[in-house]
């Protein structure tokens, strides 16, 4: 008896690793396309999981133009064997990809609203295909501030895209760095901090925010400080992944499956356990 | 000196303060213009002046042999530098280099502690808005002596 | 013996009858699984004649206990349950999910093609048939459908028991779960094995049931019979080893995380993980990557995994769950409050097994009643500024 063929969520397709940019000294970006068959399309905030055969599966954000229709666009860091096997795959290598999963960023719902993209290290990455999105509709919302920062002057991450940004007239950047010698002539100091001289109106304005939790978490005291409210700041979650599909239970943060119900999340709806240690 | 009050009053750090003892401290303060590239203060000098940044940016460094000055911080429009002037032995604790043009309002140390010493409601004042943003400061410090973005 | 069996219809079947349903689910292609007495625990496994099934057993459990015991009858079913739920065929402990061969431009991934087995359960508990809809909806109906789970349990034929023994740390009724089971299989059984005789009502649950029913040796059922069924249904609901309040219980666990009974327990958690591996609905599995020595080809294998590993919540360069006591907390979280977010029911079934088989006996009823005691500690979150 043969089973009809059907798309089984827990096998891999193949895909054809292609340009690989060296972002920093222990980060990628590497493009990725269909072996057969359309890439699929995704949202700003959404997730592939990357298979090296061999060594295994990682939740990688996807962090490409979600307008641009040839292939997945994925930034890597090395943190781990499978990361690590990722990051040295070279074009023409050939990975296996489930996704994309999650539910992403909210860049529809805040048109109409001032938008402030707060970012940190790497979570840079997963932010950056909103902002693609919100430049590319620009006219449809109020103010754009991106905030973003970093362990040190050589650790910025699309330093080349984010000067490129700067230039524009309607969109605000502001960059800082945890430490720096006297040849850096930007700012030092912590991402918060940056908040307070953003130019938006906190009573309309949507906050978009990533990287690691302990940011994320003084990040949003610095916006609620501000004034805008828990229902309209928006965080990227991580937890440890296996299936990315809500059959495995590793990924659960409280009741939400990072997987599915997340990994972007209203930050009023996770306040209650956010603040609790080891959930 | 009226329109050393009016500039005074549009600091965000004496936007508390009222009216009576705005006066009190203009009568000690005059204003600043730095080039890029010069320094506030330096490491070690006394802490005669109280800098309050008006326009402009300034690198708060310490310097070590050998290597680059490290930058702890950088301050923005609104900003103070330090507290070194208030707290003996009134000497500062690291650099303060422009980095662009930066215009800030100057107060003389010891003739605004004279005036705290004599109104105590002036210098309770004082010390309140001064130890707020020391307890910013302080948080993110230590935010970045985390090394959030590290490898953990 | 070839009446017009409808669904819902009762019959009473004997010795004889059990038998021939074991012969009739082998003719027509079935695994006939069910419980056996096997190193001194009641566990499940392939049944070849009524010969296999512990008559005359029952058991005696308590918390971190359990014994078996020779009864004075030959009660098929007289005991509650043992270690194992019907997860483990359902959902095997160790499946693999593709396999991957290198090629000259690349891989070719193949996924198993065998056909979905077929199991008919012998002695399903009402609890047990309860687990196994709550798993149905983690595996079914969420926007990912587990596909091969979903093929064995369309073709699995379910024969449910009627409890007459209540288990020492059995809480179904707390639960609403049993001790009958009034939906989920196709042929129930109830034992009637006292006053001299051994015989048993069963009930067509569906189609497949009462097709199969036709075919056994079987009389209509009288009042008498009736009764008798339903007293001793009655009879084991009112002797269950434990209770579970569970009203409130949900907003009670979610708003307490820092609540020192965590501690408490945590003290005496092992943190072995023998109650997800015997809870019938506990569900977390893991991903393993191999691969052959030359690289020439890889596998991937789910298995079964414990959210009481260290590791189960691992990310770069560490886990969230570093302490026992966050560790005992989530199972318990989820079991009895989040699992009603996510899923829309309790997660427990009130079967009892964590309790019996927790080494230290943790008792998840006297966990729930000691957070209702000590009512609402007071919050204490972690410097937020």
């Amino acid at each position: 008896m043969n089973l009809a063929p059907h798309p089984d969520a827990f096998v891999p397709q193949l895909y054809r690793a292609g340009r690989v940019i060296r972002e920093l000294h222990d980060t990628v970006t590497l493009e990725f396309a269909p072996l057969s068959g359309p890439r699929p399309a995704f949202e700003p905030g959404q997730f592939n999981m990357l298979t090296v055969f061999g060594v295994g599966e990682a939740a990688i954000s996807i962090s490409g133009d979600p307008s641009e229709e040839t292939a997945f666009v994925h930034t890597v860091r090395e943190v781990g064997a499978v990361s690590r096997a990722i990051a040295k795959l070279e074009a023409g290598a050939v990975a296996g990809l489930r996704g994309p999963y999650g539910k992403g960023w909210p860049v529809a719902a805040a048109e109409g609203s001032d938008v402030v993209i707060v970012a940190g290290g790497l979570g840079l990455a997963p932010l950056r295909p909103a902002i693609y999105r919100i430049l590319a509709n620009r006219s449809r919302y109020g103010r754009v501030s991106i905030l973003f920062g970093s362990r040190n002057p050589a650790d910025l991450l699309y330093r080349h895209e984010l000067e490129q940004w700067r230039q524009r007239l309607d969109v605000e950047i502001a960059v800082t760095v945890d430490h720096a010698d006297a040849s850096w002539r930007g700012n030092v100091g912590v991402v918060p901090a940056l908040i307070r001289r953003a130019a938006f109106d906190p009573h309309d304005t949507v906050a978009m925010v990533c990287g690691p939790e302990v940011m994320m978490r003084y990040t949003a005291r610095g916006l609620l400080d501000a004034g805008v409210a828990g229902e309209r700041i928006y965080f990227s979650m991580e937890r440890n992944m296996k299936c990315a599909i809500g059959l495995c239970g590793h990924c659960q943060f409280g009741p939400d499956f990072i997987c599915k119900d997340g990994p972007v999340l209203r930050y009023d709806k996770i306040s209650g356990i956010f603040a609790v240690r080891e959930i | 000196m009226e329109s050393l009050e009016r500039i005074l009053k549009e600091h965000p750090f004496f936007a508390p303060f009222a009216p009576e003892h705005l006066q009190l401290v203009t009568g000690c303060a005059r204003n600043h213009r730095f080039a890029a590239g010069e320094y506030l203060f330096h490491e070690g000098a006394p802490a005669n002046e109280f800098f309050l940044i008006r326009h402009g940016s300034v690198a708060l460094e310490i310097a070590a042999p050998g290597k680059a000055p490290v930058i702890i911080e950088t301050l923005h429009d609104g900003d103070i530098a330090g507290a070194s002037w208030l707290v003996p032995p009134y000497r500062w604790m690291f650099d303060a280099r422009a980095l662009e043009l930066t215009r800030a309002i100057g107060i003389d140390a010891a003739c605004l502690r004279g005036k705290c010493d004599a109104d105590h409601d002036l210098g309770y004042e004082m010390m309140r808005s001064v130890l707020t943003v020391l307890q910013k400061r302080l948080q993110a410090t230590r935010l970045q002596i985390l090394d959030v973005y590290g490898r953990h | 013996m070839n009446q017009a069996l409808e669904v819902g219809a009762q019959a009473v079947v004997s010795l004889d009858g059990i038998e021939a349903l074991i012969a009739a689910l082998a003719a027509q292609g079935y695994t006939v699984v069910g419980p056996s007495v096997r190193d001194g625990a009641i566990v499940y496994g392939e049944l070849t004649s009524l010969a296999d099934l512990p008559a005359g057993w029952t058991d005696r459990q308590e918390a971190g206990r359990y014994r078996l015991e020779r009864r004075e009858d030959g009660a098929l079913f007289g005991f509650a349950v043992g270690p194992q739920s019907w997860k483990r065929f359902l959902q095997p402990p160790v499946e693999t999910l593709w396999t991957a061969q290198k090629t000259e431009d690349g891989y070719a991934i193949t996924a198993p093609q065998k056909p979905a087995p077929k199991y008919a359960f012998i002695g399903a508990r009402s609890c047990e048939i309860h687990a196994m809809a709550i798993q149905d909806r983690v595996y079914c109906e969420g926007p990912y459908r587990d596909e091969a789970y979903a093929a064995r349990r369309n073709n699995a034929f379910v024969v449910a028991v009627n409890c007459s023994v209540a288990g020492g740390t059995c809480f179904c009724v707390s639960m609403q779960t049993g001790p009958k089971a009034r939906a989920g299989f196709d042929l129930s059984l109830t034992e009637l094995s006292e006053d001299g005789r051994h015989e048993f009502l069963i009930e067509a649950g569906s189609e497949a049931g009462a097709d199969l029913l036709r075919q056994l040796p079987h009389q209509l059922a009288s009042k008498t019979h009736l009764n008798i069924a339903e007293a001793v249904v009655a009879r084991t609901a009112s002797q269950m080893g434990r209770s579970l309040d569970t009203a409130g219980l949900k907003e009670l666990l979610q708003s307490n995380p820092n609540h020192p009974r965590w501690d408490e327990t945590a003290g005496r958690c092992l943190s072995c993980g023998n109650c997800t591996m015997v809870c019938p609905t506990c569900f977390c599995t893991t991903v393993e990557d191999s691969s052959d020595l030359g690289g020439a080809s890889s596998e991937r294998t789910r298995k079964w995994d414990s959210c009481f590993t260290l590791d189960f919540s691992y990310i770069h360069g560490g886990s969230v769950r570093n302490t026992v006591r966050s560790r005992y907390r989530q199972w318990m979280t989820h079991k009895l409050a989040n699992w009603i977010d996510q899923f829309g029911t309790s997660g427990c079934v009130g079967c009892g097994r964590c309790i019996t088989w927790c080494p230290v006996g943790i008792d998840i009823t006297a966990e729930a009643a000691a957070f209702r005691a000590a009512g609402t500690a007071k919050e204490d979150r972690h410097g937020e500024s």
